[in-house]
């Protein structure tokens, strides 16, 4: 049953609801929904890696007429790392999140989106991938202005009209698409587009689509949304948009550029190449400027979107292995790091670097949670962000990419200066205010567990990479030869 | 605020057959002019004249559940009308109809029951919205 994904979180979305008055029941489905959500995910995982493809016909209703949901190696990694993600964010929020946030809707919320990523990840329509957007951009519009505070608010108007902007171009290159080539189910569509005489509209329509997908998954130069919304709502929130939505549009842009647009990929993937430098540069020299721990965090999340797409500029089965890896390596890390910087808040009472400090050696722990991500997304081995990088690298010196080669190596370096800034800001140095730093509160268990389980998860997925590095690999073959996709759901070959 | 007694006295009859006209809409909708959508935005209108003619907070006295509770019902009764094809071994979602129309209703199946789950989550979400604004 592979629409599980999609199903469980609107069941527990509806209980939450039905618990409206009742926060002890609506935390406990939480934790339920998120823990059956991800058995469902391993389980689905499990099977497509034994039996290939899995699709389901919505309705009985055959391919090319009625929507199906597809799930490629890609889409089940997706989804099981996002259920992971949930997960621990639902452990997280049941200290995390105060109770007027939680009377006005968290957790119906937080499932709501739950059930737009995941169908977003497993669906194989065009039109119905645009509406799982909208469930997604929805509830995360109202995730971001809980709670009403005045930057808040700010920060969503910033974030839902760009979005909308990008749910208008995806909707216009729809219409095209559709124009021209009748059909919006990806393997009818991956199956006629070679076939149609169109000249340049192809192309055209690519680089609608490149365009509105580039707004949600923020990349260079259409992120200003992030930056402007994400530092804003409670660090729970940020942590879980950080590790689903931006990686949704990656997604998206993974799925049209390997199964739609690879007529001329001289061209468009050679944009996604440059796009993917200037990312990956203004990502890390934007959380350079930074003093504020979120800010600077999210500036981060830019940087490395710019990995993952050098992968789908190169467009090889080793550099998409590789960028697949890495999206793994990423969810995780980054997730992990705003968690902890939500537990340091916690206890100093403020994100600014300026005023924290000290915190390494009264609490040792928070300081290891903190740093092993950390060095991770910088690129040290034996952590998940080293061979991540290294199977890029290797893929790029395969084809012979060198440029990018040097600017990711070099966003690397930069990305452990900044690491190394808030190390040095938050944990090393003296404390401003000794006097305060000594009365920090108390931190409740379920914060530092959580977090503490996430940063496991992500060490484990450095000491697994050969086998993850394999499984990524399979993932990358099903997308590098389309006609196995087209097979699995219309069972013709091109 | 004054009350129109024209207005509320009119309320009190328009009302129901408001709510009988929703009710029609929606079972008529699988082929012709209607459905869940509709026939929800009808019924909210006819519960917003109420409030309207009367007040918010009579309203809320007047609907024997919570909005919320009706858009958690729907999304439920939507969700079972997926699943019951699959205990007869369908894929999900797919349609099943009984052999027989029921008289006044017509054909009864398991696009019915999605509609009326359509039909409580507009009513829900549309009277939640409107009562909350109107309370403010």
């Amino acid at each position: 049953m592979i629409a599980l994904p999609i199903l469980l979180p609107l069941l527990f979305g509806a209980l939450c609801l039905m618990a409206w008055q009742n926060p002890r029941w609506q935390k406990a489905f939480s934790l339920l929904g998120t823990a059956a959500q991800f058995g469902a995910a391993i389980w689905l995982l499990i099977r497509v890696q034994q039996n290939g493809i899995q699709h389901l016909q919505v309705g009985n209703w055959p391919a090319p007429f009625g929507i199906v949901l597809v799930v490629d190696l890609l889409s089940a990694i997706m989804v099981t790392v996002a259920a992971a993600v949930a997960l621990v964010v639902a452990a997280y929020s049941q200290a995390a999140i105060d109770s007027p946030r939680v009377q006005y809707g968290y957790y119906p919320l937080f499932f709501f989106l739950l059930m737009g990523v995941n169908g977003a990840f497993i669906t194989g329509d065009l039109f119905n991938l645009y509406v799982w957007f909208e469930v997604m951009l929805m509830s995360s519009f109202v995730m971001l202005a809980l709670g009403g505070e005045r930057p808040q608010i700010e920060g969503a108007i910033k974030y839902v009209i760009l979005n909308l902007l990008s749910s208008t171009l995806f909707l216009s290159a729809l219409g095209l698409l559709y124009n021209l080539a009748g059909t919006l189910n990806m393997a009818d569509l991956a199956l006629r587009l070679p076939g149609l005489e169109t000249g340049n509209q192809i192309t055209l329509i690519a680089m609608l689509f490149l365009v509105a997908f580039g707004i949600k998954s923020a990349i260079f130069p259409l992120f200003f949304w992030l930056p402007a919304s994400y530092h804003t709502p409670p660090v729970t929130i940020t942590a879980l948009f950080s590790g689903l939505l931006t990686k949704v549009g990656v997604y998206a842009l993974f799925r049209v550029f390997t199964l739609l647009f690879v007529q001329d990929t001289a061209y468009t993937h050679t944009i996604l190449l440059i796009i993917a430098g200037f990312t990956m540069v203004t990502g890390v020299f934007g959380a350079a400027a930074q003093t504020d721990l979120r800010r600077l965090l999210s500036f981060h999340i830019i940087s490395q979107i710019g990995y993952l797409l050098m992968g789908l500029g190169m467009f090889s089965q080793p550099a998409l292995a590789a960028s697949i890896y890495f999206m793994v390596h990423v969810i995780l890390a980054k997730t992990s790091l705003f968690l902890v910087a939500g537990i340091v808040e916690k206890m100093e009472g403020s994100y600014n670097l300026k005023e924290l400090g000290g915190i390494y050696s009264t609490r040792f722990g928070v300081a290891l949670l903190f740093l092993l991500p950390a060095l991770s997304l910088a690129g040290l081995p034996p952590l998940s962000g080293f061979f991540a990088k290294l199977a890029l690298v290797v893929a790029g010196f395969d084809l012979h990419q060198y440029a990018i080669v040097a600017v990711g190596l070099g966003v690397s370096l930069m990305t452990l200066y900044s690491m190394t800034k808030i190390w040095n800001e938050a944990f090393w140095k003296e404390p401003k205010d000794p006097i305060r730093h000594a009365k920090h509160k108390p931190i409740s268990s379920w914060l530092w567990a959580s977090t503490a389980v996430l940063v496991f998860i992500s060490l484990l997925a450095g000491l697994l990479a050969e086998p993850l590095l394999n499984l990524a690999n399979q993932a990358a073959a099903q997308l590098a030869d389309p006609s196995i996709y087209i097979q699995a759901v219309l069972g013709v070959a091109p | 605020m004054h009350r129109s007694i024209l207005l509320s006295a009119a309320a009190r009859y328009l009302m129901p057959l408001m709510l009988v006209f929703s009710v029609f809409l929606l079972i008529r909708g699988h082929n012709e002019v209607g459905g869940g959508f509709v026939g929800g935005l009808v019924a909210t209108s006819a519960l917003m004249l109420y409030a309207i003619a009367l007040s918010p907070a009579a309203l809320r006295k007047l609907l024997p559940v919570e909005p919320h509770l009706l858009v958690s019902a729907g999304l439920i009764s939507a969700l079972v009308s997926g699943l019951i094809p699959m205990l007869a071994g369908k894929p999900f979602m797919t349609g099943l109809w009984l052999k027989y129309p029921i008289p006044v209703i017509g054909k009864v199946g398991t696009p019915l029951l999605f509609d009326t789950g359509v039909y409580l989550v507009v009513i829900g979400v549309v009277t939640w919205i409107l009562l909350t604004l109107a309370e403010e």
